[in-house]
């Protein structure tokens, strides 16, 4: 990927960005991410397939803001969580550079998030095909069966958080698990406090998870805890018709009312 | 206890296993359905699995459970009645095919829990316990035991310590009194040594641990920590698979008038971990946490509980969502 090498070096040499915010390969092989603060390293960067892990989440935290104005690779998810993060005033456009990398793997050109817009209007906004088939499989158990799944898959989970903490979305400083006066989600990793957490997780994320697979690609046990928010995001396009991250004005669809909304959910 | 050397032949072990699991309960690694190996109690023979590199979590809940009941408890109006957990009741449990990484764990884990105070739980968990330790047969890269004093087959932690032959069979040593009980209960299964290979894998060394020691004891304020954390997102998947990292939270849970006192597995890289009541946090980014964690391991548990707090298995590594690879990091340390 020269032309995003060349890119880098060129907004870190004119002092336009001080990190760009890329992927390297890490010592075993795995493409990781990589904050590139000095063009003399910006060799380092890399795009293929291998690099599929969510970038925009570092876009809010601490010590990677204290290093300046920022370059980011983005691939659709990406952009898509950029657009999130300025809609939910967590970032503001103006002070980023989007690396835009398009589905064939090629360098966009992005000047502003008009023209992210326009490139995320343009694109696929369901989920992946690759979480389709799984998706469609669980719509189709009885909530027995759907129970069951689920409670054999939330047993495993260790209470890590690597899901939350992957996720551009979960950029909350305190997350509701940590406020423990009251505990109002049991610590305790067992199947019931394990539920209770992930289907807090999903909710909250109802209409704003932009569907990167992040949060399950993250969890060191399995858990396929991405179709839970998935699909809550093929609900909110069913009721509402709105993806997540496709404006910079985008209201969140949980927490707002329309007069003409659908209300058949409504027992 | 001078260690006695035997073989135990392939279509042995099961008989060997089948007898153990008669009087006790077996903790042994599996392949899931999701293909993660994964300890389980009492699984079928057929399923335990003798060729896997690591588990995605170690076997320390065999001594520290994720979740531990401490006590509960009963309010009325007037008092609360306290009911003690009947530490009796904690079963003999057998830690079959672990290895020696996870093994020598169990006396790091004892140095932080029984350091001043003994841990009941732990230590009851622990006496309860007999290790078929399996020396390794196969590495990877994230595999780093002999950097931090250990080998693909160290006897450190083990009672009996199985090591593959080249014909499949197994060379047993019998390294404790422990061992010795199991030797004297099916002496007919154990047979005289082969000249047989043993099948040893290779880890190549990293870093001197010592050196990393040395080092970090000037290296609290260096830039290295902020430089090498910036991709941590600081969840708890590295202290979570750790066969070593021991930090628990306690929890009260009520319901009505019946209630319980729990410790659950917690971890340095979280946020809340180090949070004051007034609201002051003295690891307050991610960059602290991580320093924190290495800092324990290589500095302050070699003062502390003369000895490290890590064995080299390699899975916080491994199972790290964003690559913090730990080797390589303490290799860069050394250079610094």
């Amino acid at each position: 990927m020269n032309n995003l090498v060349a890119r880098a070096k060129e907004l870190l040499n004119s002092n336009s960005v001080q990190v760009v915010i890329g992927y390297e390969t890490g010592p075993t092989g795995v493409a990781r991410p990589a904050f590139i603060t000095n063009s003399e390293k910006a060799d380092r960067l890399i795009y293929d397939e291998r690099c599929v892990q969510n970038l925009a989440v570092y876009l809010t935290k601490h010590e990677v803001r204290k290093l300046g104005k920022a370059a980011i690779v983005a691939t659709l998810p990406v952009m898509r969580s950029i657009m999130m993060l300025i809609s939910e005033q967590q970032i503001i456009g103006e002070n980023l550079v989007v690396l835009g990398i398009s589905s064939e793997g090629n360098l966009l050109d992005i000047a502003d998030i008009r023209v992210m817009q326009g490139i995320i209007e343009k694109s696929d906004l369901s989920n992946p095909p690759e979480y389709r088939e799984l998706l469609a499989a669980l719509n189709k158990m009885s909530p027995e069966e759907k129970f069951a799944y689920w409670q054999k898959e939330l047993s495993k989970c260790i209470k890590c958080y690597a899901c939350r903490q992957a996720c551009p979305m979960c950029y909350c400083t305190r997350c509701t698990v940590e406020v423990n006066q009251p505990q109002w989600i049991p610590v305790q990793a067992n199947t019931h406090g394990n539920m209770e957490w992930h289907i807090l997780r999903a909710m909250h994320l109802a209409g704003r998870c932009i569907s990167c697979g992040e949060c399950g690609r993250s969890c060191p046990v399995g858990i396929p805890c991405h179709l839970l928010t998935m699909h809550l995001t093929d609900k909110v396009f069913n009721y509402f018709k709105v993806y997540a991250g496709t404006s910079d004005k985008m209201s969140s669809v949980m927490s707002t009312y329309e007069p003409n909304d659908k209300e058949s959910f409504i027992i | 206890m001078e260690t006695t050397r035997k073989l135990i032949r392939k279509q042995s072990l099961e008989k060997l296993y089948k007898l153990l699991s008669e009087t006790r309960k077996i903790y042994a690694p599996v392949i899931a359905a999701d293909k993660q190996v994964e300890y389980k109690y009492n699984p079928a023979f057929s399923d335990i699995t003798f060729d896997h590199i690591r588990s995605t979590l170690s076997a320390k809940n065999v001594v520290f459970p994720k979740v531990e009941n401490l006590f509960t408890f009963t309010n009325s109006k007037t008092e609360s009645t306290i009911n003690d957990i009947d530490l009796n009741k904690i079963p003999e449990v057998i830690l079959w095919g672990a290895h020696p990484c996870d093994n020598a764990a169990f006396d790091i884990l004892r140095s932080i829990f029984c350091w001043d105070i003994t841990d009941e739980f732990f230590s009851k968990r622990l006496e309860k316990l007999v290790v078929i330790g399996l020396s390794c047969h196969q590495s990877d890269d994230y595999c780093f035991c002999t950097s931090v004093g250990l080998a693909p087959e160290s006897s450190k932690g083990s009672d009996i310590l199985l090591s593959r032959l080249q014909n499949g069979d197994y060379h047993a040593q019998i390294l404790t009194e422990k061992g010795n009980s199991i030797l004297n209960m099916a002496g007919e299964l154990f047979e005289p040594v082969s000249a047989e290979k043993e099948l040893i894998t290779e880890v190549k060394g990293k870093f001197s641990h010592e050196q990393v020691t040395e080092k970090l004891k000037t290296a609290f304020e260096n830039p290295f920590w902020v430089e090498n954390s910036l991709r941590c997102i600081g969840c708890g998947a590295c202290a979570y698979v750790c066969p070593t990292c021991a930090c628990f939270d306690i929890q009260d849970e009520t319901k009505g008038k019946n209630g319980k006192r729990y410790r659950s597995w917690d971890s340095c890289g979280f946020g809340l971990f180090t949070l004051h009541t007034s609201g002051h946090n003295p690891r307050e980014v991610q960059s602290q946490r991580w320093r924190q964690r290495i800092m324990h391991k290589f500095s302050y548990m070699p003062e502390r509980n003369e000895s490290l707090g890590c064995v080299g298995c390699g899975r916080c590594s491994s199972g790290c969502p964003v690559d913090m690879n730990i080797a390589e990091q303490l290799e860069a340390l050394q250079k610094i």
